[in-house]
């Protein structure tokens, strides 16, 4: 083997244990939180860790489902998920295609301050909405945090549609112009088809991003029965002498759980080249 | 079918005017060739027609209706994009049928339609692919399906085969040029390939900066072109263009003198001379002569194509427009190209003496870039 060819090798190696290494931390910590819910007690909080029980128990399950608020508090997540992700997917895709379609004055600026946007830090507008919120009596309510979401869910989507949109061939809608459709027509029958893929990635990511949320969550929405999901989770280290840790990694599986069954529901639907084959050999 | 009529037509993007005030009758049943350089506005012309673009000023008319300000799908016109623009995520089947669809016309009736035009095209056992199966003929194809299909007023097809490689392109013109033979629909075909243009079109229209510059049969703008710029476009390989002189009953281009019967009443002009318009003196006795030395040989087979230097600059559209472009080659000599027998004794380096035919000279203003009759008037005649 030729000294050049060694080093190659060497050199892929070295990419190969670096990429490992990546891979261990990323999982590592959903690994623990798993093996965690199943441990009992004496398990976890023994000196010398273990990485797998032999003997694994459910009764960090059924403390977690079993303490108050658990299923209301999943319900508003659900309502304040779905709402957010389906308002905000409808109008960013009209945007989007306003955007990528359409010359109108001001689309530069709007396209900048829609990724601006993103760029500022969410604690600091905490308080600003708050204070805005509170005018409106929407403190407190799961609309308030609906339309605080859609504050920095909306033109997440409008940017990544606008994206998807890009690479759409604009002949496409012209072909179907001339070929006999409306507007309409061609909005529903070549653009949505063709928008499919985009359409799920962009929501799947919407409804992570909503669904962890936590901070704004946790200072507009006090009233214990109005609290979604991760505020919920946050009581479990309500006393720092105690905490019941095989509950808290059992709640956060479950937590987890929505997230993983909508991307497993969906994620098939994300083949991305779907306009493979419209234009060109 | 229906003819096509665009009056005064100008399309402005802004300061810049991409069509400018052109006019121009397309006969029902034509097939009408707009060809030009990139950017001289002929793909905005036919987006016009199309109603895909807005007309800033004119008409444009088709059959007895005023369509100017129609919808794209008021206009009952079909289109062949240059990216084919099938849609991906429907079948062959479907992308024909879906013209008729959106026309609501009856399922049997699209049926019929979609399967006696996928016989015509050979597109019968691939009606179930989509169109990422396919290869590009196929895609092609597919596409003048989907526009036969719809049996439109016209066909308006934006460089449909500049996406083919070339040995397709050759078959699919044949094919292009019999299906009009066999429908006879009305045709506005753009392309930049002048081959394309003399090859298929009735009428072949040469677009310049948003201008018309000449519109005709293909043999008249290849042996009348009435200005410099068509003279160097159309024609394979391009018509030698150099700059020359009137002296008495012959014309000086660099080394050479050729009498010619009548010459032109300017004193500098612009010669060009066909590449085919010379020949091997051993093949075309009785004929002046030239001696030339040969820079290039090019042997084709079916003939020879000899590359010789004539002492004098040489002149092109270009050239005469924006002062002098830098080429490869020093430009103050201008690099003739002849087209000779095949079986021509041409050696590079050695010399070679040229028959030339004077009476095929074509001479130009150099200042306008017009042409200068020395015979009889050009032919203007539309069809």
């Amino acid at each position: 083997m030729s000294a050049r060819r060694r080093g190659r090798r060497a050199r892929q190696a070295g990419w190969n244990v670096v990429g490992i290494a990546i891979f261990v931390v990323m999982v590592f910590p959903v690994f623990w939180m798993i093996s965690t819910a199943f441990k009992p007690n004496e398990q976890i909080i023994s000196v010398a860790p273990t990485w797998f029980s032999l003997h694994p128990t459910l009764q960090h399950f059924r403390d977690a489902i079993d303490k108050p608020y658990f299923w209301v508090d999943v319900k508003n997540s659900l309502i304040v998920v779905s709402v957010t992700v389906a308002i905000s997917i409808v109008l960013a895709f009209l945007a989007a295609i306003a955007l990528a379609r359409y010359g109108f004055g001001g689309r530069k600026l709007f396209i900048v301050l829609v990724i601006g946007i993103q760029m500022l830090p969410q604690a600091g507008l905490i308080i600003p909405l708050y204070v805005v919120l509170a005018d409106y009596h929407q403190v407190n309510t799961l609309t308030g945090l609906i339309v605080t979401y859609m504050t920095f869910v909306l033109p997440f989507c409008v940017w990544t549609l606008r994206g998807f949109l890009l690479g759409i061939p604009k002949e496409l809608e012209e072909a179907a112009m001339v070929d006999g459709s409306t507007r309409v027509g061609v909005f529903m029958k070549i653009l949505l088809p063709l928008m499919g893929p985009g359409l799920v990635a962009t929501s799947v990511f919407a409804f992570i991003t909503t669904w962890n949320e936590y901070i704004f969550a946790r200072v507009l929405l006090n009233d214990q029965s109005k609290q979604t999901v991760t505020v919920w989770l946050s009581y479990f280290l309500g006393s720092s002498r105690h905490t019941d840790w095989g509950a808290l990694m059992a709640a956060s599986t479950l937590t987890a759980i929505p997230v993983v069954v909508f991307f497993l529901l969906v994620q098939r639907r994300i083949a991305f080249g779907l306009t493979a084959g419209a234009v060109r050999g | 079918m229906a003819a096509i009529r665009l009056e005064q037509v100008t399309k402005a993007f802004g300061a810049v005017t991409a069509v400018d005030d052109v006019s121009l009758e397309i006969a029902d049943g034509e097939f009408l060739v707009l060809v030009g350089p990139s950017g001289c506005g002929k793909s905005t012309l036919l987006r016009m027609i199309a109603g895909l673009e807005d007309v800033t000023g004119g008409e444009v008319w088709i059959g007895d209706r005023e369509v100017t300000d129609f919808a794209p799908r008021s206009r009952d016109i079909a289109m062949v994009f240059q990216t084919y623009a099938l849609y991906p995520h429907m079948t062959v089947r479907q992308n024909m049928g879906y013209g008729l669809k959106a026309r609501r016309t009856p399922k049997p009736e699209i049926a019929r339609r979609v399967a006696e035009v996928g016989e015509l095209l050979g597109l019968t056992d691939l009606l179930e692919r989509r169109p990422a199966q396919l290869s590009g003929g196929q895609r092609q194809r597919v596409a003048m399906g989907r526009a036969i299909v719809r049996q439109p007023q016209a066909f308006l097809l934006d460089e449909p085969l500049s996406n083919l490689d070339a040995k397709l392109r050759v078959g699919m013109r044949a094919s292009l040029a019999q299906l009009h033979q066999r429908l006879g629909v009305t045709t506005v075909y753009v392309t930049h390939d002048q081959t394309e243009a003399m090859t298929l079109g009735q009428r072949v229209a040469v677009m310049r900066d948003g201008r018309i510059l000449q519109c005709d049969r293909p043999q008249v703008l290849y042996r009348h072109p009435n200005n410099l710029f068509i003279a160097a476009f159309i024609g394979s390989p391009a018509m030698n263009l150099v700059a020359g002189t009137v002296e008495g009953n012959g014309v000086r281009f660099g080394q050479y003198l050729v009498p010619v019967a009548t010459p032109p009443a300017l004193e500098h002009v612009v010669v060009g001379i066909r590449p085919e318009s010379f020949e091997d003196a051993a093949f075309a006795p009785g004929m002046p002569t030239i001696r030339a030395r040969v820079e290039v040989l090019e042997e084709l087979g079916s003939d020879a194509h000899v590359f010789f230097q004539v002492e004098a600059p040489p002149m092109t559209a270009e050239v005469l427009e924006t002062a002098s472009e830098e080429g490869l080659l020093p430009t103050d000599r201008a690099l003739f190209t002849a087209r000779v027998d095949a079986r021509t004794s041409a050696r590079v380096g050695a010399e070679l003496d040229l028959a030339v035919d004077p009476a095929s000279f074509h001479f130009f203003d150099p200042d306008s870039g017009a042409r200068l009759d020395t015979s009889a008037a050009p032919v203007l005649a539309a069809r």
